[in-house]
């Protein structure tokens, strides 16, 4: 187990130089002058130019600056923004705020997600099934645009029952709409996700032994069979908690919440290379981080998948 | 007239009369696709008796294992359903009683055991845990006292080192070790019936050997009644009282196990004899019936077995034989029943 874990995170180690430099190497080869607009309605003066594209290695050769940025990687230093705010900071400050969303998020798809896929796999065909069939799929189809506008309208501006827009230090309450706005999309595939591999596991062999054993029914279907059903969920959970951790644009413009996506948004906007590779490397880890606990919990549910 | 406990010193509700546990009568399943009506079990009788073995015979799709699922209350229905017909434990008709009532005889009373001990046991619980479910559900024993009974039941039905084996999972044993703790499972409570669906198919032939004589070992150590459902018939001949032989959801022959090997009652039972390889017939072609089993939604009339009878005549495909007594202690369903004995 402990060598399982060290040599995962071992192979992180070329996943991360290879993306960031991927990345290094796309947002540097994005069109567009950081300096425009920056002076005003005239253009910098040359001194000025000459001076900024030093201090951010503009006129270096690409592999020449990427192994600059590698080396104040590894000290922690994940560099400053054009506008000379540190990355690392700035990253933190937002991050508090994306993972209490992704929190919101999570607990919401996987608490409801599932109770609804339960409830739908053991009555197939049933009222309740053909309604969490439903609903999931109309909550599949709208766009979250569509989705996040129209909550927000309804029960933000209409009803008051939460705040329209999130202010810069939110707390939990503050994030709870644009949460379960995030949130449902993942939902409607976790509960769909759910039912059907429930109701594949009610035909198994072993929870027709779990019948002849002359057990409840709660039992039959809370131990015997949920925790087979639930492999693949937790799988789709865990990755979709990695992606949620990257920060949510859409929600996070329509909430005007300043989260790590709209951070990125916003830095690839005004050209802002090393922010955005500073928050894409970071995502980078989050995600295989996110990944390797997926992994280890697999083994956790099925005992069939050894990390010896 | 004697009532007994069904087991002694146990605690149980239900009492054998005169040693008799277990009375189908009229048994009828069916099963609703969207094809049709499949007609299963189409009025199966028999009995089972304190200490006895009764074999249940037949192909593939004769309604064998849909019996023993029906005794013991594991159908899913839907899509199946049972439309008439009684299944009496001592006494009580197990498909009137309320299901929780029901649940409780499953285990302590009733228990069976599954052709491919792989799938049927939980991948993801470790054996001992599952055999110790059964002490904690039922006796409502706890962690170390079930896991304790859960090593001597391993250790009982022989899996060596069961203290250090009571942790591992299904996968980790070989398919005969799986089987023995499907039994170990099934045994725990001391039931006084035990159904074994096919135990051995999905095992070789040496395993198969070694499970068949545990069977009988228990069976004779705990005075239980067991039906064993297989198609094999080399395994039945050892172990079984009494023969039920199945065709089309009926019971077309019953008899005591000797009987029916020397002098079968019914021209199917006398096919399925004639048909198992023999030494000395070496070289020959082997004997085989003809044609295949019916389509359970389209049953021909009269007797089920006549498209494939070589001694059918126009009444067979008209009256249905019912099963009577042909002679002391054994029963068949066929019009020529006479003839085919004195063959």
């Amino acid at each position: 187990m402990t060598k399982y874990v060290i040599r995962r995170l071992l192979q992180m180690i070329p996943v991360v130089i290879g993306s960031t430099f991927l990345i290094f190497a796309m947002v540097f080869a994005l069109p567009g002058d950081p300096l425009r607009g920056k002076c005003g309605e005239r253009p910098c003066p040359p001194a000025f130019v000459a001076e900024f594209r030093a201090q951010h290695n503009l006129d270096d050769p690409l592999f020449l600056r990427y192994f600059k940025y590698l080396g104040d990687l590894l000290h922690g230093d994940l560099g400053t923004t054009y506008q000379g705010l540190n990355i690392l900071d700035e990253l933190q400050k937002r991050y508090v705020v994306t993972v209490k969303l992704a929190v919101i998020a999570m607990l919401f798809e996987a608490l409801i997600g599932v109770l609804a896929g339960v409830l739908a796999g053991i009555r197939k065909g049933k009222f309740i099934d053909n309604l969490v069939l439903v609903t999931t799929l109309v909550v599949i189809s709208i766009p979250t645009f569509v989705i996040g506008s129209v909550s927000q309208t309804v029960f933000g501006v209409k009803l008051h029952w939460f705040p329209v827009t999130v202010k810069s230090n939110p707390g939990w309450y503050d994030l709870l709409l644009p949460g379960l706005v995030l949130g449902s999309l993942s939902l409607a595939y976790a509960a769909r996700l759910t039912r059907t591999n429930l109701a594949e596991n009610l035909r198994a062999d072993y929870v027709r032994t779990a019948v002849a054993k002359g057990l409840s029914r709660s039992r039959v279907i809370g131990v015997h069979t949920l925790r087979n059903s639930l492999i693949p969920v937790v799988t789709f959970l865990g990755a979709d908690f990695g992606g949620l951790l990257g920060g949510a644009i859409i929600t996070e413009r329509i909430f005007n919440i300043r989260g790590v996506g709209g951070y990125i948004f916003q830095s690839i906007h005004s050209r802002d290379g090393t922010a955005v590779v500073g928050a894409v490397t970071m995502l980078v880890i989050v995600y295989l981080l996110m990944n390797l606990i997926v992994d280890l919990l697999y083994g956790v549910l099925d005992p069939r998948i050894s990390h010896d | 007239m004697s009532a007994a406990a069904v087991k002694t010193g146990s605690m149980s509700p239900y009492h054998a009369q005169d040693g008799l546990l277990l009375e189908v009568e009229n048994l009828h399943v069916e099963f609703h696709t969207r094809y049709g009506v499949a007609k299963a079990i189409n009025g199966v009788d028999f009995s089972l008796r304190q200490g006895e073995c009764l074999a249940i015979l037949g192909e593939s799709g004769s309604g064998k294992s849909v019996t023993a699922q029906a005794v013991m209350g594991i159908l899913d229905m839907p899509p199946a359903s049972i439309p008439a017909g009684s299944v009496k434990y001592c006494g009580h008709d197990l498909l009137t009683m309320p299901e929780d009532r029901r649940r409780k005889t499953r285990g302590p009373e009733i228990s069976m055991i599954f052709q491919d001990a792989l799938s049927a046991l939980n991948p993801t619980f470790p054996v001992g845990w599952q055999i110790a479910e059964m002490f904690r559900e039922h006796r409502g024993m706890n962690k170390s006292d079930a896991y304790a009974q859960a090593i001597k039941l391993m250790e009982r039905v022989s899996i060596p080192a069961a203290k250090e084996r009571v942790k591992a999972y299904p996968h980790q044993f070989s398919g005969g070790m799986r089987q023995r703790i499907m039994i170990a499972m099934a045994i725990a409570l001391d039931p006084a019936i035990l159904i074994a669906d096919e135990p051995t198919t999905a095992l070789d032939v040496t395993v198969q050997a070694q499970i068949m004589s545990l069977l009988q070992d228990l069976q004779h150590e705990r005075q239980m009644g067991l039906i064993l459902i297989t198609h094999d018939l080399g395994v039945v001949a050892d172990v079984a009282d009494r023969i039920a032989v199945m065709y089309a959801g009926r019971i077309v022959e019953q008899a005591d196990v000797r009987d029916i090997y020397a002098r079968p009652a019914h021209p199917y039972t006398k096919g399925l004899l004639e048909s198992i390889p023999r030494l000395d017939l070496k070289g020959q072609e082997l004997a085989a019936i003809g044609g295949l089993p019916p389509n359970l939604m389209k049953i021909p009339p009269g007797c089920a077995f006549n498209p494939r009878c070589t001694m059918a005549q126009d009444v067979c495909r008209v009256d249905l034989p019912p099963l009577v007594e042909v002679a002391p202690n054994r029963k068949s369903a066929c019009h020529f029943s006479k003839e085919v004995l004195g063959a």
